[in-house]
């Protein structure tokens, strides 16, 4: 692995705050992500797995600062994105785009294919003598037939819609892509299309990426690193081999346990069932917010947050157990 | 598009308002070539004759021709209409897309502007403007372009959320597009039907509310062969000739029904889901 | 052999649309027995869905719907009965589940009101006893404190424990046939195991014939005995489920099965190549011919159903030239 890192991400916080019931007077607050640190090296791509509520693409978003966060950096290259002024940034942004979950809200309706790739170049001042052949080689890239130029989304299925999104976020040549969640709007035999193409387009362009997703055989197939969140936190990061061999924290080994496999005859393990609901995180509970489900519980986890640790070769975990 | 045409075209009622507004766009455009008379050229051996061979609609108390009167009217309704209503939909859509898309303090301000003008009723705010601004034609359009411009800003704020949710604005902002692009490119295009609706809807409106003004005496000068002005002359002949009255409030009705009809009609081809639930 | 709760034969759904005639259904085919689950998979568009809604009976009323084959419930055909006969099944004889469990509860009503309602209209039971049916049927799908919980409102539930509720509702009348429509899909993998794992306990307990719709292969191989895979509104492979998932012979299917990633391993995903087919022009012959790596001449024309083994059909013209050549 690379010394230094394309991403760095410092105490990172977003709180929402929510409307508090009528009159009552509260200030309530959606601890979205509740700090967070870790890098991202160049090339790689980090997977970013968990359920609904744990800020998986609320971080995608601080990231590329679509949100602007309540506390902490993230560091691209090692320039402090979050104390950029909106011009600056702007330049950036051509640096790292994002690739959407839904394949029908990510185009808009009323532009052609060629006017929505033409954007980000009109945008860049890219010559304009120029742009006509690169929107033939994005195109040709994420595998769109180039007659297909002056067709409207509407005209596309949601795989080939994905691939329009796809050649939008590379039309810059950006050097980090954050895709939130890209096939899970999909069906089966197309999520495998496009994560194929996602592949060979990381090894083509040298990109890195941040997968974020809930479905966890998607993002090992992708990711190099996988970082599991619980309600803002992350709570076990690690290489992707080892994060299936050896799931340290109790939470990532529910979620494994709990993917369903397509073989008949394998056995889930029935005590893996995790009891309860996941909590809100407007009042996460104290401690380690996972602690009311968690088979392995102790005194100390409901009264003192877990740091996050390296137990050993890079595989970090927040959790007492260790 | 054309699912769109197909439902419009399978509406019979809104097709033929749609065919009858044409008719009176035919008419405006051609009024000089198509009235038989001079509008104002008063026929004094004429006066109130009943409709008939000579005067199809008859004629009016100074012996003027109603239907050429109609027919020029035609021109001034359409002109109130295009006018007012443009003024309310430009402007409404200025206020309503700045309210829904900046949020916050804009939006804030832009609302409670929009309620304190929901809070009058509209031909009462009408007459206001039109006792400040005085009585004439340009007035006339400005008073109900004013008066309607609410309607439109509150419309263009409820689609400006919607659309505004939208993953394809998020990427326009990740891409680096500044904001004005962003609302031309991809607010606006986005946000038109329901807006072209309620212009439909408003231009019977308009209509409507010039006549009212008229009929009032706020509106266009007296010697003007507006609807609205016709029938207030026409009220106080009414027991001589009725005609007088008569053919420019059937004009106005149908002019206004027909407005009604194609609007709805539109609401329905542009927005199925809307009918779906109504079924 | 257990008795055949459900019986389809030749289903056709087409729908009327200014554009042309939608098969959305297109042939379809199967049997469901007591005790037994019934898995309908395909992609988006298959007609799983479709299937499924034509055989309770929400799709055929309008006129552009236009619904033929048979469908035998517990040996009654369905297609011959009257709209109110139909609707007297429902909810008693046969329930469905649907993805979303808020499309099922009333927002207005408690939980439990809303399920006491059930045994009140189909059974004529009093009020008492029906509250009484309607708090063991909350405690039977594992909610907590259920006399306390069947007075919350449904927005006081969670997303898993709504899903509860309505599985709780549809088997308070102890249906014999249970539709269960992607019941899973919108929830969080976690708690997706709890409501697989309840299904599986309840299948045991109630002897219902299930018929499950979904489109992952996952839980497809967690909770089904029996496995439709359907294309374009065809099955173009039944089989039971471990058959299917160690035997596969449509190419769709086998394709299918590799497109999805595996716990563990980061060989490239073989995937099938185009898109699905558009439902208003269904390719001819084996709809499945232009995305087909084995595909020919024959393909063109429609293909046999092949039994290959007992229980295990295939609609496939490769199975019909092996066989031939055998």
């Amino acid at each position: 692995m690379p010394d230094k890192p394309l991403i760095e991400v410092r105490g990172l916080k977003k709180h929402f705050p929510v409307k508090a019931p009528f009159l009552s007077g509260e200030k309530l607050l959606v601890k979205a992500v509740d700090g967070l640190d870790f890098n991202i090296y160049p090339g790689e791509t980090l997977g970013l797995v968990g359920e609904s509520g744990c800020g998986k693409s609320t971080t995608g978003r601080l990231l590329l600062r679509l949100l602007e966060p309540t506390q902490g950096q993230v560091f691209f290259e090692g320039q402090d994105l979050t104390a950029l002024k909106q011009q600056t940034l702007k330049a950036m942004r051509r640096n790292f785009q994002m690739v959407f979950q839904d394949p029908y809200a990510c185009l808009n309706p009323r532009l052609k294919v060629k006017d929505i790739l033409n954007e980000p170049l009109a945008t860049h001042h890219i010559d304009p003598k120029s742009r006509k052949k690169m929107i033939l080689t994005l195109l040709e890239q994420v595998g769109i037939p180039k007659s297909y130029m002056d067709r409207y989304p509407h005209e596309f299925s949601g795989g080939q819609r994905q691939r329009i999104g796809i050649a939008r976020a590379l039309s810059l040549n950006p050097k980090f892509i954050v895709a939130d969640e890209p096939v899970a709007a999909l069906d089966v035999s197309i999520q495998a299309q496009i994560l194929n193409l996602m592949k060979d387009l990381q090894q083509e362009l040298n990109l890195t990426y941040l997968f974020i997703a809930h479905d966890l055989s998607v993002v090992q197939y992708i990711s190099d690193r996988i970082g599991v969140m619980y309600l803002g936190q992350l709570v076990e990061l690690t290489r992707t081999e080892k994060l299936f061999d050896n799931p340290s924290h109790p939470y990532t080994r529910v979620l494994l346990s709990a993917v369903p496999v397509p073989d008949p005859d394998h056995v889930y393990e029935a005590s893996t069932i995790v009891k309860g609901e996941i909590p809100s995180p407007i009042n996460p509970p104290s401690g380690c917010a996972f602690h009311p489900r968690c088979p392995h519980a102790m005194a100390v986890c409901s009264r003192e947050k877990p740091v996050i640790k390296d137990i050993g070769d890079g595989h970090k975990v927040a959790c007492h157990l260790y | 598009m054309g699912e769109t045409w197909y439902r419009f075209r399978k509406n019979k009622l809104a097709f033929t308002g749609f065919a009858i507004l044409m008719v009176f766009v035919f008419l405006a455009i051609f009024a000089p070539l198509i009235a038989p008379y001079d509008p104002f050229t008063m026929h004094v051996e004429d006066r109130l004759q009943t409709p008939g061979s000579n005067y199809l609609f008859g004629t009016d108390q100074f012996g003027r021709d109603i239907l050429s009167r109609i027919i020029h009217g035609a021109r001034i309704s359409f002109q109130v209409g295009i006018i007012s209503v443009g003024i309310s939909l430009v402007a409404g859509l200025a206020l309503g897309i700045a309210a829904g898309y900046y949020g916050k303090w804009v939006d804030m301000v832009i609302s409670r502007l929009i309620d304190i003008m929901f809070s009058f009723p509209d031909i009462f705010l009408a007459l206001v403007i039109m006792a400040i601004l005085g009585t004439s034609l340009t007035n006339v359009m400005i008073a109900i372009g004013i008066v309607y411009t609410p309607i439109f800003a509150r419309i263009a704020r409820g689609a400006t959320l919607t659309v505004k949710d939208n993953a394809y604005i998020e990427a326009a902002r990740s891409i680096g597009v500044g904001d004005f692009m962003t609302i031309l490119r991809h607010i606006l295009p986005n946000i038109m039907a329901p807006l072209i609706v309620q212009t439909t809807l408003s231009f019977g409106f308009a209509i409507r509310s010039e006549a009212a003004l008229s009929f009032l005496g706020l509106g266009v000068q007296p010697d003007v062969p507006s609807w609205g002005i016709m029938l207030n002359e026409g009220k106080e002949w009414l027991e001589l000739g009725w005609w007088i009255a008569f053919f420019p409030g059937l004009a106005a009705t149908l002019a206004i029904l027909s407005f009604n009809v194609l609007g709805d009609g539109l609401r329905d081809a542009l927005d199925p889901k809307l009918r779906n639930e109504s079924e | 052999m257990a008795e055949v709760i459900l019986d389809v034969q030749n289903l056709k759904t087409h729908f009327r649309t200014h554009q042309g005639i939608v098969k959305a259904v297109d042939g379809v085919s199967f049997k469901v027995h007591r005790g037994e689950t019934y898995a309908l998979v395909g992609e988006s568009g298959s007609g799983k869905s479709v299937t499924c809604m034509t055989v309770m009976g929400l799709i055929g009323k309008k006129k552009d719907e236009v619904v033929t084959g048979d469908i035998y419930f517990k040996g009654t055909n369905l297609t011959r009965l009257s709209l109110e006969d139909r609707r007297r099944l429902r909810g008693k004889h046969m329930a469905i589940i649907f993805q979303d469990p808020m499309t099922s509860l009333n927002p207005v009503y408690t939980v439990g009101t809303q399920i006491a309602e059930m045994p009140i209209i189909h059974e004529g039971s009093d009020k008492k006893s029906a509250w009484q049916v309607a708090v063991e049927m909350l405690r039977k799908v594992g909610i907590p404190s259920p006399g306390d919980r069947a007075r919350d409102y449904p927005h006081q539930f969670s997303g898993g424990m709504r899903q509860r509720g309505v599985i709780g509702m549809s088997l308070s009348l102890d249906p014999d046939l249970l539709i269960a429509d992607e019941p899973t899909t919108a929830l969080d993998v976690t708690i997706q195991a709890q409501i697989l794992d309840l299904m599986k306990d309840l299948k045991d307990q109630t002897n219902a014939a299930i018929v499950m719709i979904t489109h992952d292969l996952g839980v497809v191989a967690q909770i089904a005995d029996h496995v439709g895979v359907m294309y374009a509104g065809t099955i173009v492979e039944t089989a039971d489920v471990r058959t299917l998932y160690k035997d596969p012979r449509h190419p769709y299917t086998r394709g299918l099965l590799n497109s999805i990633p595996k716990p563990g391993s980061k060989d490239r995903l073989e995937i099938i190549k185009g898109q699905p087919p558009d439902l208003h022009n269904v390719p001819k012959g084996c709809s499945f011919s232009p995305r087909c790596p084995y595909a020919h001449d024959r393909c063109q024309e429609a293909p046999p159903v092949v039994e290959v083994a007992p229980g295990h059909q295939v609609a496939c013209w490769l199975m019909k030239e092996d066989q031939d050549h055998a």
